[in-house]
């Protein structure tokens, strides 16, 4: 899986992608093992707070109303941006935004000519639009410098995790690759030894390099302000030492008010790292340049990029789907994510948000299957610390695959889309149904066999059936319906026990209702 | 919630599944019924919540369903349904389809509706405020959760307290009650290979109890962790809930 | 990339926002404000514990989240920054300018406390350890706020050198996140670091390790 981008569309199928992935044990259990441990984590400091659902609810809402008015605070942040120093960028996709990320940093280095070197934070949004690709063939090498991307970039690998990338690799993986990537043969086994290696490995570029890269967690419209939250202080290098910081952030990172931060930085840290706050929270609004010596960069880019995010918004059913705040709480609570990792999924956004994301972002034309990687269980949507509802947001977007697979002459190239037209038409009227269910029984009868205790199993299924039968055996339909059994029992009541078995003979009732098919064959049920 | 001693008329929507696969289990949600007192009786017409369709991608193909569900139950005193995902349907989902079909007379019929519906454990503890209704089972039995009953319909500890209250039953928790066993509908055969993974799973878990029996209000989790543990022979198998609810001492098991 | 296209990428991104949410009504600055101002806001906001519950929780989670904490008499601050950089063996210091205001006593003898005054990233690399005060500080999560202001200064010279020793004073120590964010709206648009604990990374199989690329170690007094 690594080497290549993970990009949507050239991905394989997630199911195609997971059938192989699964095969790796390694990997299985090092994502098994992380997880676990970042559940257990957030649960923990999720617990301590007794108002964390009426946080969930605000937070939700103030995403919401943030959605509902996003063109009047992207203005107003823009506004507010550039009076504070700062210079703000538009961007309709992806191309636009790395011609103008690629433009600025060369312009970045003034009479000195265009850097050849960038730093770059963690920003799922650069992973996004595969920004040091573009940067790579500008002839700019951009050094990520937070831990996790650093192992997935000296280890030609991919990211599988919004919050812990390398969350794939275990701690003989990482040394391996520093080992051969720094060239520290020595280089000992601890997570301590590893960390102290990056610290070296990256002091001296932050030192020397003048132009950082960063994505942005909230880009607060009241003041112009940005606010990036991290650990290790890699961050807070990129954003304070160089002379030249660009920021790119998806349009969606836009929230109303400084005040609003008081309930999204409650939300953020305990679902993403079970932290109560992570080590450090940066904030600032544009330049200073009024401090000895100037505090932070002296040019200061923020690009704002839409890539499909308009088009997300203007689906009421699922614009809650950039209500996210990337705190990767679905991806470890999803039993899914926790079997597959996130390669799988094909894009850099794994687990149920990617699952809902990712299509979206593609405007539906790639990664269709993704939508049904999900078990709807549930537990993606109990997490989510601003409420998105990821199982309803799946369903509508299965409906929109669907509904491409079943327009024009589609239809007859999928099996499963005429199966369940068909299904939902028994559906429509009992009888048809009842006749249904015999001739169940009787399609059944050749692929069944007796076990041990003479009991009649299915162990092979035909076609798209036979994912069932892979691990599972299916009982054969018995001999008589309930319904069967509930109106012979009916006609015999009358005047005695309704059923031998019931203690105390209480009346009962096949009743008929309006709409009821009374003749075989003739009513539509209607 | 209702005092003992009254009697209730409920109409029983089977569900297609228990209807064609699991009679048993609409049998025993009659006896139980019937045994505490209340009168159990069966809407001809009913077929299926739509739960397949509107939750693979069909949702036009499930809104028929839901005016016949309508038709078949809004004279009902309350409807009683022994499965979790179904009754999940048509709480989350229903009133989303009546808003869509622009119908008011469907979305009043719709609003008045969904009050009086019942998944099978719940109507016991929380509409009757039960939780001993005379069952005997004198077997080691664990409990499937189900994410539709856990998430969906929040009934906490309900089934837990029926379970407690059978006389004789070894009742053992499973390990990762919360965990989700891989059915999901058609995601059983479209993610075949994760499913089998997370079904292998919560089978360790429910081998792990060394129960014989592993119980649950939602057939379709039990069909398919009945189906792996059928496959590996473990002797094992998959009761319903309101079977286990029926069965009484000197009655057959 | 000229000015042209992304002037009209800014119309075209904005055209397709308006087309994308016309389902919100029309709404005017005081329409959007006043929404805002009703947005439910039922979560926790002001404290509840008294004056020394809220230290010793504060305490408490700056230690869970290893830096060490001692409490100190505001009259002696000076002689426990001495005792603490001794036992550290920390001498040469960086420190903000006005520091020595903002603490109302000089700093004890026997050390190097040079002021910045626009220090390079190079001259910073070479201090031990750098001395600042703090604008407030949240008991609930272990976070010290530092913000651009005398006795705090930039945010560079609280990065760069390997050891961070903070000056809290008990009377700026709030409970919650909410109270915090109360008391720094007004100067909302200063360049503020939120700090809870050293730095730190789980990158590695979910092990916390102290100090990546930050100050490894994080010393708070407890100025009471």
């Amino acid at each position: 899986m690594s080497g290549a981008a993970l990009d949507p569309t050239t991905a394989p199928k997630f199911q195609v992608a997971a059938k192989a992935l699964m095969g790796d044990s390694q990997l299985r259990k090092n994502v098994r093992h992380a997880t676990n441990v970042i559940q257990k984590k957030r649960a923990r400091v999720v617990e301590e707070m007794p108002d964390w659902q009426e946080l969930r609810e605000s937070g939700k809402e103030i995403r919401r109303h943030t959605m509902r008015h996003l063109d009047f605070y992207l203005e107003q942040f823009e506004r507010n941006c550039t009076a504070a120093g700062g210079v703000v960028h538009w961007a309709k996709d992806a191309e636009e935004a790395r011609q103008i990320v690629v433009a600025l940093v060369k312009a970045s280095g003034g009479a000195g000519g265009s850097p050849t070197e960038v730093i770059k934070i963690k920003s799922m949004t650069t992973e996004e639009i595969q920004l040091n690709k573009a940067l790579e063939a500008a002839g700019i090498h951009a050094y990520e410098t937070d831990l996790a991307e650093l192992i997935i970039q000296l280890g030609h690998d991919q990211p599988s995790h919004i919050v812990v990338p390398a969350l794939h690799k275990n701690r003989a993986q990482i040394r391996e690759i520093f080992q051969r990537e720094m060239n520290l043969p020595d280089l000992g086994g601890t997570p301590q030894d590893l960390a102290d290696a990056a610290r070296k490995f990256l002091r001296e570029k932050f030192l020397r390099v003048k132009t950082a890269v960063s994505g942005a967690n909230f880009l607060i419209a009241e003041t112009g302000g940005v606010c990036i939250v991290e650990s290790e202080g890699n961050g807070r290098m990129c954003l304070t030492l160089p002379d030249t910081l660009i920021s790119v952030a998806g349009i969606d990172k836009v929230i109303p008010r400084f005040q609003d931060l008081e309930v999204l930085l409650q939300l953020l840290p305990r679902s993403a790292t079970g932290e109560r706050m992570n080590p450090y929270n940066s904030l600032w609004a544009g330049v200073d340049k009024t401090s000895l010596g100037g505090d932070g960069p002296r040019t200061f880019h923020v690009v704002l990029m839409d890539n499909a995010r308009t088009e997300i918004l203007a689906d009421e059913e699922s614009r809650q789907t950039l209500h996210c705040i990337r705190c990767g709480a679905c991806q470890n609570a999803c039993p899914v994510y926790q079997q597959t990792g996130g390669h799988a999924y094909g894009s850099v956004y794994a687990g149920p948000i990617g699952a809902i994301l990712t299509p979206q972002l593609m405007e539906m034309h790639h990664a269709q299957s993704l939508p049904y990687a999900s078990s709807l269980c549930g537990a993606c949507y109990e997490v989510c610390p601003v409420k998105i509802n990821i199982p309803e947001v799946l369903i509508h977007l299965r409906n929109k695959v669907v509904k491409q697979q079943s327009s024009g002459l589609n239809i007859l190239a999928n099996p499963e889309v005429m199966a369940l037209k068909a299904v939902a038409m028994v559906f429509r009227n009992e009888t048809v149904f009842h006749a249904a269910q015999k001739l169940g029984r009787l399609g059944e009868l050749p692929l069944s066999r007796k076990d041990g205790q003479g009991d009649a199993w299915i162990e092979w299924l035909p076609g798209m059936l036979g994912g069932w039968t892979q691990v599972r055996d299916l009982h054969v339909m018995p001999k008589q319906t309930f319904r069967q059994w509930f109106e012979a029992r009916g006609k015999d009541a009358a005047g005695r026990r309704a059923d031998d078995q019931t203690g105390n003979g209480t009346a009962v009732r096949a009743t008929r209702r309006p709409g009821d098919t009374v003749e075989k064959g003739t009513g539509n049920g209607r | 919630m209702e005092s003992e001693g009254y009697s209730l008329r409920v109409s029983l929507f089977i569900t297609c599944y228990n209807d064609t696969l699991f009679p048993d289990t609409g049998k025993a949600v009659v006896r139980v019924l019937e045994r505490l007192g209340h009168t159990v009786d069966f809407p001809a017409g009913q077929t299926c919540c739509g739960q397949m369709h509107w939750n693979t991608g069909y949702q036009e193909e499930a809104m028929p369903l839901l005016s016949r569900f309508v038709e078949q139950f809004k004279g009902s005193e309350a409807v009683v349904s022994p499965s979790t995902s179904c009754i999940a349907m048509m709480r989350d989902h229903y009133p989303i389809m009546a808003e869509r079909s622009k119908d008011k007379k469907l979305q009043s019929d719709v609003a008045e509706l969904l009050p009086k519906v019942w998944e099978f454990s719940e109507f016991l503890t929380q509409k009757l405020g039960l939780e001993d209704v005379g069952a005997y089972y004198p077997h080691r039995v664990t409990f499937h959760a189900s994410c539709h009953g856990l998430r969906s319909l929040h009934l906490g500890d309900g089934p837990m307290r029926l379970l407690r209250a059978v006389r004789g039953i070894d009742l053992v928790e499973i390990e990762n009650l919360e965990q989700c066993c891989g059915f999901g509908g058609t995601f059983a055969i479209k993610n075949a290979e994760v499913s089998s993974a997370m079904l292998s799973e919560k089978v360790r878990g429910v081998l792990n109890t060394r129960a014989e029996a592993v119980t649950g209000c939602d057939n379709s989790c039990l069909m398919h962790i009945g189906g792996a543990l059928h496959r590996e022979r473990t002797g094992v198998h998959p009761i319903h809930l309101a079977e286990i609810l029926a069965s009484e001492e000197g009655g057959q098991p | 990339m000229g000015v042209d296209a992304t002037a009209s990428s800014r119309e075209e991104v904005l055209r397709r926002i308006r087309s994308a949410i016309r389902d919100t009504p029309a709404s005017d600055v005081v329409a959007i404000h006043a929404e805002w101002e009703a947005l439910p806001r039922i979560y926790k906001q002001n404290a509840s514990l008294d004056r020394e519950a809220k230290l010793a929780m504060l305490e408490d989670r700056l230690r869970d989240y290893d830096a060490n904490v001692q409490r100190a008499k505001l009259c002696e601050i000076g002689m426990t920054i001495g005792k603490i950089l001794a036992d550290r063996g920390k001498r040469r210091m960086v420190v903000p300018a006005g520091l020595v205001e903002a603490l109302g006593q000089s700093l004890p003898a026997g050390f190097v406390f040079a002021v910045d005054e626009g220090m390079t990233s190079a001259e910073l690399d070479g201090f031990e350890g750098v001395l600042t005060a703090s604008t407030l500080a949240i008991a609930e999560t272990g976070t010290i706020v530092l913000q651009n202001v005398p006795g705090q200064g930039r945010r560079a010279p609280t990065l760069i050198p390997d050891y961070h020793l903070c000056i809290v004073r008990a009377a700026d120590v709030v409970e919650t996140v909410p109270e915090a964010m109360v008391h720094l709206q007004a100067t909302a648009s200063l360049a503020t670091t939120f700090v809870s604990g050293p730095s730190a990374t789980a990158d590695i199989e979910m092990t916390r390790i102290k100090g990546v690329h930050g100050p490894r170690f994080l010393d708070v007094i407890l100025a009471t």
